[in-house]
């Protein structure tokens, strides 16, 4: 059969029909009408949007029009050459198009085979078949809808009110009564701040008659610092925040300035499609402040394997996956992860537009950024200030400078050799995984192993190299930028061995003898000379022992005593002994990122020291350098005139005293994007098609005017056509309050998704997030405001209302769906811990800052890779809120984790809420809550009156916010009473269930009243009441 | 004391006292609420039988095994030196791999190139089936009759978190629940007073951490519980410093009065899951350190394991687990992670068999001496297996180590519907690739939840839009383990 198989374009030759064509259509063909019914009928099932047998598809146009292994599949004015018709036709032997099920009549054969020789024209309207997937409401932009009229009239406050009405009514249900004002009061303080009212608050507010009590308390709380605290913790669920690495070792990490903003963002209600921006591309706008580079530690949250042995790339490309996961889930309430291996399953995604996603995420450096105090950075332009009057003092002093200087510059005044970089062949280190990049540098990763030793192979075919270079390189990815490993970036090369081989002879392996080495600085007592004196273990290089000119590119050249080179190529073998330096407590490490450059120049080798930055200078003639100018280029002169020893040591003093304040990881764009490629079956190891940034088709189009890296991404993200972003938002918010969403998945709004409760109230919130309308006090919020949502929420009548279930009621809607009462919510599980401390007077105030270490019980050490660390935290650090506990990934703290506290591995829009008997034993148990239980009787013997009857009162009401019922504090004081017989009759007893330090008794406690309080008190701390939003 | 006391009959007022309660307080065990087994209802319907998370349930059909005690050995014990015996090695010891062999794998430490290293260990065939054993395993040798060997498991993963986290999860990555959290999940809890899923470790800490034994996107429930060697064998299950048992009863009873009340007030059902979590947690406060007494077994007991009372131990967490069994749990779960041979492997070997050959086998004689081996599944095994290249490296300071291998590994398991007698599967010659009978991770998981009652495909929960499972996309049932 004369077919086009593999036949290029360029050369195609015109071949005849083959007999048994059906005869083409005669009339026009119309492709919508005529063709693509017959694609959908006949070819979608195997070649469309589920599946694509042979990479093909025929519901897009691109695919359609490719060349298939057997050629071309149309090929447009020629039916007798469009595979297609061949396979349809039946006229291949081997293959007949479909397989199974019925085939084309003649005559749609004929239609197919018009519509080609017209030339197939496919019109660019209909390039994607309308898939109806994409007619899902999610995916299509929230369109405000009207607020509907409600039977009830004096009910609805707001229209929220007016949504949930209409519903109810629908059912001929009726809303509950409105609360009593203490549990509102309650409610609101725990739902807006995590924090229960005081009863100063409580009385104030009960005590408030005017009209706006309410709406007072919520502006006092909506503006409260613990507000940023409460609704920060959420969006840190979905951030998956953590204090450690996740994988094995699970070492610490410093990210909690990422937490700090979080909070501080909240607080200052930061519009909500800022807050997205700057968390995903911070660092991209234009003068990015340190606030917005700190907030691109969203990504950065990924857990981080640092096994031995690993392949560093593997899990750069798991931590990727993760962040299109959370970008998914917490951007855009989608689940995209499934595409990584095949196309969705349910929703209208592609694993091609997973990758294009992922090419967004894909171009940046791990770095990671200080977040200097006030303090630091006066404290450092103190030091450089100091250090800059020396300098000037002895350029001022220093008799014969400008000659000795110009000497100097003249040695430097061009580069000395050629030097050419050479690929490595392979390398060895025993621990850290080293990567080879475009430049022919190696950058490690992985394992960061104590004291390593670096193999390096590389082969030649040069004869005569009279030395190598060393260039020690600074790259993002490493502590304060490198060039060492760890630590704040210095490396101490203990020794530099060279083996080399003939090619043809392998075993003729010589030990290259190195004559002199040379280096651009040298740290007292450790210069370049120890790098080759023949001893491993001891001494060695490195170029700096302070801040200054520690992060910068380093370079040393070592001389070969004879040129090497054998005939018919050499392999040389360069092994770097390197360590981290525990004999002069110089934090100094291995190598992060270098690499070797040879030349077959005669010596004596020499190396730059200069910058480039420096050495622009050199051309400016001594006259007419700045002062600055003139500094800069002395205060590396100095560094290598002996004259300036003495000068240079007080210097070192100074720089010594450079504080570093803490850092957190960072994104950081690399000028060189990295080319994305899909991965077949999700599987790095099997990289496909090349793909470029681009977002999901049915989503909102990406402008064509936007740059397509991370800004761009973030601010498609936040268009006001996005379909699923303010609706995701508003429905998570709506969780936190009622339970559950409005949309119970929120992280998932695809074709799957249950169909919401009240889909016009998820819609209109989601544009008065947007665009709000609602006046308050005569102003309409700014657009995007979170705080804005959330006082429309709880102003509202829906949340006001009682959560008491009747059995009717409980039967009808037992997840209280439609909001016929308020729920009742047992608090997220820090919050659990924040009541008790709150309540018991134990509670620091303080925000922010590294996270605590509160007492934990040594024995949960057993299951903790590599033993367990845990600094306990002392005084007030010990009675943080539970947001701030420390929290390591492969052990999840247990009082908090028992109560659903996510342990951060992955994205989580939405806790589970447990009741488990270990949550019994850790409040009844745990020592943060027995000295709460302990301490709480202490203030109520104190602050709660005279008589049983008024402490009693007093401690229920600052667990509950009420009093107790009569038969309530009945059953108190009988308790009380009982105990206290108790511990009159065993004062040991008392002293140990009252006292936290059974040593420190404190003055003027009736101490068998304090321990039958601190019973009271536990038990109280224990109601399912307490650590319920009624 | 006037607000006081207008407070409170305001809220009094509030209270509709106690109908809800005379309806819903009897039973309380039943009201047990708050799962979202099944995801939340849509609302409007019949609203669903209120039930607990982990009340007893059947699965999909009739059971062979109805509990699981898995004994993780992490770290990756090497298959060569135990199970998987290759005289071929022995001809070319010493001598680098031919090339080819490696087929594109990656190792942690060593080059693909490495030297071939023999097991310095006789082997020798056991019992009625004439299942081989290596030298260091004469106690597992004993019951080599109960137990089928798998030698030809294979992994994804060379690294030891993503291997563990796979074997215990399905994925390398986490997020997913663990084997013991479907397997709880599935079938919920017999034990009253105890946890239904309980982890013990007698080793080193945990590569894979707590995903090991977490349950993912499961509910909290479902989660392992671990067991402590030292302190509370649960945590926090110790009363405070001067609180008697007698005093916790009447804390205890306090609590329940005050619940009750309120759930007479309010009529949350979820009051009365809170209160049945408190009585559970009291009757664990008496349960737990019962169960962790071992002072009260048998003499022969003790010395069949090699556990003493108050030494913690492998020994003493097979013999534990064999306890807990038998107080109705499902799921044990122990950890031995001490087996991460890179430098000297004949010695951590003897070190390590030392220290588990001997209960391993006792937990199989005591169980079927008790007649729960029947129904009681047991596996032993790591999360991949060990080169047939030597690892050294002098600049780590290793000699006569093996690297992680995740192409081949050997496995054991015993009871619950496990065909016993036999060694199923081979690898070549020399113990680099699966040649027959492979059976992947996915497979394994597969057919330990068919011996459970489960149509793996089936055992699903719905989870961003999706229904997950245990097996993911894969997993075949291996028809030769089973009985």
């Amino acid at each position: 059969m004369a077919l086009a198989i593999g036949v290029p374009w360029g050369t195609f030759s015109v071949v005849a029909a083959p007999a048994g064509l059906p005869p083409a259509a005669t009339r026009p063909v119309d492709f919508a009408k005529d063709v693509q019914p017959l694609l959908a009928e006949h070819c979608y099932s195997c070649h469309g949007p589920e599946k694509q047998k042979g990479d093909l598809r025929w519901d897009e146009r691109t695919s359609a029009f490719k060349t298939g292994e057997h050629g071309p599949i149309i090929v447009p004015g020629n039916s007798g050459s469009s595979r297609v018709l061949t396979l349809v036709a039946g006229l291949d032997p081997e293959t007949v198009m479909p397989p199974k099920g019925e085939r084309l009549t003649a005559a749609q054969i004929g239609l197919l085979r018009a519509w080609i020789e017209q030339g197939a024209v496919w019109p660019d309207s209909l390039a994607v078949a309308p898939d109806p997937r994409r007619n899902h409401w999610a995916f299509k932009p929230p369109v405000r809808p009207v607020v509907p009229k409600t039977h009830n009239r004096k009910w609805p406050r707001n229209p929220i009110d007016a949504f949930v009405l209409a519903r109810l009514e629908k059912e001929h249900w009726q809303p509950a009564p409105e609360a009593d004002r203490a549990t509102l009061l309650r409610r609101l303080s725990l739902d807006l701040t995590g924090l229960p009212p005081t009863l100063t608050e409580l009385d104030a507010f009960l005590a408030d008659r005017a009209p706006g009590a309410y709406e007072r308390q919520v502006e006092r709380l909506l503006a409260s610092p613990h507000y940023g605290e409460r609704w920060g913790r959420h969006w840190l669920d979905v951030a998956r925040y953590a204090d450690t690495n996740g994988y094995e070792k699970d070492q610490p990490r410093s990210i909690w300035p990422y937490r700090d903003w979080v909070i501080r963002a909240l607080n200052s209600d930061l519009p909500f499609d800022q807050f997205i921006i700057d968390q995903l591309a911070g660092d991209l706008l234009p003068n990015p402040t340190l606030d917005q580079r700190v907030a691109t530690g969203f990504l950065r949250n990924s857990v981080l394997n640092q096994e031995g042995g690993i392949e560093p790339e593997q899990f750069r490309v798991e931590a990727l996956v993760d962040r299109v996961d959370t970008l998914g889930k917490a951007c855009l309430g989608l689940t995209l992860n499934c595409c990584q291996c095949h196309n969705h399953k349910f929703d209208p995604f592609t694993q091609k537009e997973y990758y294009q996603l992922f090419a967004f995420l894909n171009n940046d450096n791990e770095a990671f950024a200080e977040v200097p105090t006030a303090e630091d950075v006066t404290k450092r332009a103190e030091i450089v200030l100091k250090v800059q009057e020396l300098e000037d003092k002895a350029i001022k002093d220093t008799t014969n400078l400008p000659a000795r200087m110009a000497a100097w510059e003249q040695s430097l005044a061009t580069p000395q050799e050629n030097w050419t970089v050479l690929q490595p062949k392979d390398w060895f280190n025993f621990a850290t995984k080293f990567e080879k990049q475009p430049d022919g540098s190696l950058l490690g990763g992985g394992d960061l192993q104590l004291g390593s030793v670096m193999h390096v192979w590389y082969e030649t075919q040069a004869t005569n190299l009279t030395g190598l270079r060393l260039e020690a390189l600074t790259n993002d990815n490493l502590m304060y930028g490198g060039p060492g490993q760890r630590g704040r970036g210095s490396f101490l090369l203990k020794e530099l061995t060279v083996r080399a081989w003939p090619l043809v002879n392998p075993t003729l392996t010589n030990q290259v003898k190195i004559r002199r080495a040379v280096a651009d600085e040298e740290a007292p007592g450790l210069g370049i000379d120890k790098a080759i004196d023949g001893d491993n273990d001891k001494g060695g290089w490195t170029p700096t022992r302070t801040i200054e000119r520690r992060n910068q590119n380093h370079y040393a050249a070592f001389e070969f005593a004879e040129p090497l080179g054998f005939p018919g190529g050499t392999c040389f073998e360069v092994t770097l002994h390197e360590t981290w330096d525990d004999q002069t407590k110089l934090d100094c490490h291995e190598l992060g990122c270098f690499r070797f450059s040879a030349t077959t120049n005669a010596g004596p080798l020499t190396v730059d020291p200069l910058t480039p930055a420096e050495r622009q200078l050199l051309p400016i003639p001594a006259a007419q350098r700045t002062p600055d100018q003139e500094r800069t280029l002395f205060s590396v002169f100095r560094l290598h005139d002996s004259g300036f020893a003495e000068l240079n040591k007080q210097i070192d003093e100074l720089w010594s005293q450079w504080p570093y304040p803490p850092t957190t990881l960072v994104l950081r764009a690399r000028a060189q994007p990295r080319v994305t490629h899909l991965f077949t079956r999700g599987d790095r190891l099997r990289p496909a098609e090349v793909v470029t940034p681009a977002t999901p088709a049915v989503l909102n189009p990406f402008p064509t005017d936007a740059p397509r890296n991370r800004l761009g991404l973030a601010r498609w993200i936040v268009a006001r056509r996005s379909p699923t972003t303010a609706r995701a938002a508003v429905n998570r918010i709506w969780q936190e309050y009622f339970g559950l969403g409005l949309v119970t998945t929120p992280e998932d709004f695809g074709t799957r998704v249950e169909t919401p409760s009240h889909p016009e109230l998820l819609d209109w919130l989601a544009c008065e997030l947007m665009e709000p309308t609602v006046e308050i006090d005569g102003t309409v919020a700014p657009a995007w405001s979170l705080k804005h949502i959330h006082r429309l929420i709880v102003t509202s009548a829906t949340y006001r209302q009682s959560s008491r279930v009747t059995p009717d009621a409980y039967a009808r809607d037992q997840f209280d769906r439609l909001l016929e009462r308020a729920p009742r919510v047992r608090v997220d599980g820090e919050v659990v811990q924040d009541i008790a401390l709150a309540v018991s007077g134990l509670l620091s105030p303080k925000i922010g800052g590294p996270s605590v270490y509160p007492p934990i019980p040594a024995s949960v050490g057993d299951t903790v890779y590599g033993g367990f660390s845990w600094p306990e935290s002392k005084g007030d650090e010990r009675f943080r809120r539970g947001l701030y506990t420390f929290w390591k990934r492969s052990l999840p703290f247990p009082s908090l984790s028992a109560f659903d506290v996510p342990s951060g591995e992955t994205s989580c829009p939405r806790r589970a809420r447990s009741n488990t008997p270990l949550q019994a034993l850790t409040t009844l148990d745990e020592k943060t809550f027995v000295e709460a239980a302990q301490a709480l009787a202490m203030r109520v013997l104190k602050e709660g009156g005279t008589n049983e009857v008024t402490r009693a009162d007093f401690a229920f009401r600052l667990c509950t916010a009420r009093l107790p019922t009569a038969s309530e504090l009945d059953a108190l004081l009988k308790f009380w009473r009982q105990q206290y017989a108790h511990f009159e009759n065993d004062t040991a007893d008392a002293v140990e269930v009252a006292l936290p330090d059974p040593g420190k008794l404190p003055p003027a406690v009736n101490l068998h009243q304090a321990a039958a309080w601190a019973m009271v008190s536990r038990a109280l701390l224990n109601l399912d009441e307490t650590i319920t939003r009624e | 004391m006037q607000l006081a006391d207008e407070l409170r009959s305001e809220y009094a007022r509030l209270v509709t006292r106690r109908w809800f309660f005379r309806q819903c307080g009897v039973g309380l065990a039943g009201m047990a609420l708050g799962s979202l087994l099944d995801g939340p209802k849509a609302f409007g319907g019949t609203p669903p039988a209120p039930a607990s998370p982990l009340a007893p349930r059947a699965p999909h059909f009739k059971p062979k095994a109805k509990r699981v005690i898995y004994l993780f050995m992490g770290g990756a014990p090497s298959q060569l030196d135990l199970f998987d015996y290759k005289p071929t090695l022995a001809k070319y010891n010493g001598k680098p791999v031919p090339p080819g062999v490696v087929m594109g794998q990656k190792y942690a430490f060593i080059k693909p190139d490495a030297a071939l290293y023999a097991s310095e260990f006789k082997f020798a065939k056991h019992g009625a089936c004439g299942a081989e054993l290596s030298e260091t395993l004469p106690h597992l040798a004993e019951v080599v009759d109960d137990i089928t060997i798998i030698r030809s498991m294979t992994t994804d993963s060379f690294n030891h978190a993503p291997g563990q986290i796979f074997m215990q999860t399905g994925a390398t990555q986490f997020g997913r629940p663990c084997f013991g959290s479907w397997v709880l999940y599935g079938l919920g809890s017999e034990a009253e007073n105890l946890p239904g899923f309980v982890v013990m470790n007698s080793a080193n800490g945990l590569s894979g951490g707590v995903a090991l034994y977490g349950n993912g996107f499961l509910p909290t429930v479902y989660q392992g519980v671990p067991f402590r060697k030292t302190g509370d064998p649960v945590l926090f299950l110790s009363n405070p410093a001067g609180v008697s048992p007698a005093m916790q009863r009447q804390t205890l009873d306090l609590i329940k009065e005050l619940n009750q009340k309120h759930l007479g007030a309010v009529g949350d059902p979820e009051i009365a899951t809170r209160i049945n979590s408190f009585e559970m947690a009291y009757r664990m406060q008496t349960s737990a350190p019962e169960l962790m007494d071992i002072s009260k077994e048998s003499p022969e007991t003790l010395k069949m394991y090699g556990a003493e009372p108050g030494k913690p131990s492998f020994a003493m967490n097979c013999l534990l687990a064999r306890r807990l069994i038998e107080r109705g749990v499902r799921f044990v779960q122990l950890f031995h992670e001490s087996w991460d041979h890179h430098t000297e492997v004949v010695k951590g070997i003897k070190e390590q068999t030392g220290l588990t050959d001997q209960a391993s086998a006792a937990l199989i004689k005591d169980l079927k001496q008790r007649g729960l081996l029947d129904d009681t599944l047991v596996l032993w095994g790591g999360e991949f297996g060990r080169t047939p290249m030597v690892e050294s490296n002098p600049d780590a300071g290793r000699k006569l180590g093996r690297d992680h291998h995740p192409q081949a590994f050997s496995m054991w398991l015993a009871g619950g519907g496990i065909k016993p007698g036999q060694t199923i599967g081979e690898t070549d010659d020399l113990g680099f690739h699966v040649t027959k009978d492979m059976v992947q991770v996915h497979d394994l998981h597969a057919t330990l939840l068919h011996l459970l009652g489960f149509d793996h495909t089936r055992l699903t929960y719905r989870f961003q839009g999706r229904d997950f499972r245990l097996t993911d996309v894969a997993g075949e049932v291996v028809p030769s383990l089973l009985a």
